[in-house]
């Protein structure tokens, strides 16, 4: 095992134009560890996301994965650290103009046309893992309800068994129960797996059962970090107010 | 007082021409670096052949029939115009050798460029808007395929290949409107006016076609894809990418056209 942590961000800035987004976030997640963002809407989290996958550059500060700076890396290098990742795109972002078992396999095959029998198999497998079955295979992603498309999304992010996932609110617009199987996997993953998880989530539910540790965004800063069990009395008003989703207080 | 008035008036004139030619500039150097970026990727693998035959059929068999019309149309009304023109110097004679000439040289690739930019160029950035815009593009990248080399390069390829097929089969239906128009109404002799239109056709003509096409090709491709991925900001967005794609092809066929015209001529 390795002593670095499997991501670190130090003090990462993004803009966009007089937008400050990220202003100095530095934090990092351990190998096996499940780290979960929470902050208001729209205060940059998936942004932040985006910036560790490097498919937005960051303005200032370093990213590392496994103690690889990715920050200024050449594109080759970077695709090689990407193979690391699975990402749950908050829309789902699943290819509208593929069926749903080549969404699945599409980091297997790389988008050619190639084993399909193999493949079909390994995309029922992971949409069985998501709580689907064969019945949705050849459908297209239109053709699914917004929370079938996003546990699809989801059985496309774990497909290739990836070492890190981040997980884009993956319970939003699911009922409860469909919930608790995207908690669990998430655990099952994290704990059976060894999958490193970045959540981002805005139900404090899910934030206590899929969490290790959580970190609490707030204008562009992580304001507040520690282990799930202190959420609750963290002693900071911002991570209190929204904790309990309390609409008077700091945060406004 | 009045001198500072006029210069400012001036600097005023000045920037704001100033301003779109240097906005201009940029975009074309943005335009450029994106062909050569795309173009480097696309000569090293993974290829992806599937995608270039899907692009194929959508450019270039579903074109067909608004490039056959087109010529058909065009070449007719081009021999009348001929006939009405040449017949005020007794010139009705010309019109097979004209047909042809202007068909081949000009009217076949400029107009199957732009039909088939109005068709194409759009739906291209119609297509990789939205994928750019729901996010599909990054997902691509995050799931490690390249988008130049599995959106763009066989958009760009096909492009480039279907364009001459179909200038080819417009020139054909283009002289055969012509001639059809010909020997129906303006009383020509059949036999004679292929044998006209076939005397006066030379390889530099064809040839001089088939570039002007590949070159199309590539600008409808180049500008459908280009505009796609720039695409910012939901529908809307999508809404501006392909109404610039359309025009960003319309410009660039009919600045390359006159170029490669003078360049053979000058
Ligand atoms: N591509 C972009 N161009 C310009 N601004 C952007 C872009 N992406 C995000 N932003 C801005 O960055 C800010 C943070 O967006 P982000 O999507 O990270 O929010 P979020 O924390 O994920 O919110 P939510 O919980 O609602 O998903 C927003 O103000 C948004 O307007
Ligand atoms: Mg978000």
């Amino acid at each position: 095992m390795s002593d670095h942590p499997k991501i670190e961000l130090q003090g990462v800035s993004k803009s966009f134009g007089s937008n400050h987004v990220l202003r100095d976030v530095s934090f990092s997640v351990e190998p096996g560890e499940s780290m979960t963002i929470i902050g208001g809407s729209g205060c940059g989290k998936s942004v932040m996301l985006k910036c560790i996958l490097g498919l937005m550059d960051v303005d200032a500060g370093k990213i590392f994965v496994d103690g690889e700076e990715i920050t200024g890396m050449k594109a080759a290098d970077h695709d090689r650290v990407r193979a690391k990742f699975g990402m749950l795109f908050q829309g789902g972002a699943l290819f509208d103009s593929l069926p749903i078992w080549r969404n699945i396999t599409f980091a297997l095959t790389q988008g050619r046309h190639k084993r399909s029998s193999d493949m079909r198999a390994t995309a029922l497998e992971n949409l069985e893992r998501v709580g689907l079955g064969k019945e949705v295979l050849d459908l297209r992603p239109s053709e699914l309800s917004g929370g079938m498309q996003k546990r699809v999304a989801l059985a496309r992010a774990i497909a290739p068994r990836p070492e890190i996932i981040f997980f884009d609110e993956p319970t939003t617009g699911l009922d409860p129960i469909r919930t608790d199987v995207i908690n669990k996997l998430i655990v099952e993953l994290v704990k059976d797996l060894g999958i490193t998880a970045l959540t981002i989530t805005h139900d404090m539910g899910s934030v206590e059962k899929i969490s290790d540790r959580v970190a609490m965004l707030f204008e562009g800063r992580i304001i507040w970090s520690g282990p799930v069990s202190e959420l609750r009395h963290s002693g900071d008003v911002h991570v209190d107010q929204f904790v309990q989703g309390r609409a008077e207080g700091p945060i406004s | 007082m009045s001198e500072t008035g006029i210069l400012g008036s001036l600097v005023a004139i000045f920037a704001a021409i100033g301003k779109p030619v240097v906005g201009g500039f940029a975009s074309v150097g943005r335009v450029t670096l994106f062909a050569l970026q795309t173009i480097q990727r696309a000569l090293t693998p993974p290829w992806y052949p599937l995608r270039l035959l899907e692009q194929l059929f959508q450019i270039g068999w579903n074109s067909l029939p608004v490039v056959a019309l087109t010529a058909v149309f065009t070449g007719a009304a081009l021999a009348q115009q001929i006939y009405t023109g040449g017949s005020r110097f007794n010139a009705q004679s010309t019109v097979p050798a004209i047909v042809v000439i202007a068909m081949v040289r000009e009217l076949g690739p400029v107009l199957v460029g732009l039909m088939v930019a109005g068709r194409v160029s759009s739906a291209m950035a119609a297509e990789i808007g939205t994928m750019r815009v729901t996010e599909q593009i990054d997902a691509m990248v995050t799931l490690r395929t390249d988008p130049y080399r599995y959106l763009i390069a066989p958009r760009l390829f096909a492009s480039v290949i279907a364009l001459p097929i179909l200038v080819c089969i417009a020139n054909v239906i283009g002289i055969f409107g012509g001639y059809l128009l010909s020997i129906h109404k303006l009383g020509f002799n059949p036999s004679s006016y292929l044998e006209m239109t076939n005397s006066i056709l030379e390889g530099d003509d064809i040839m001089m076609s088939l570039v002007k096409a590949a070159v199309f090709g590539f600008f409808i491709a180049l500008s459908g894809c280009y505009a796609g991925l720039q695409t910012k900001g939901g529908a809307a967005g999508v809404g501006r990418a392909t109404t610039n794609a359309v025009v960003g092809a319309f410009v660039l066929i009919l600045l390359s056209n006159l170029v490669i015209t003078l360049t053979a001529f000058g």
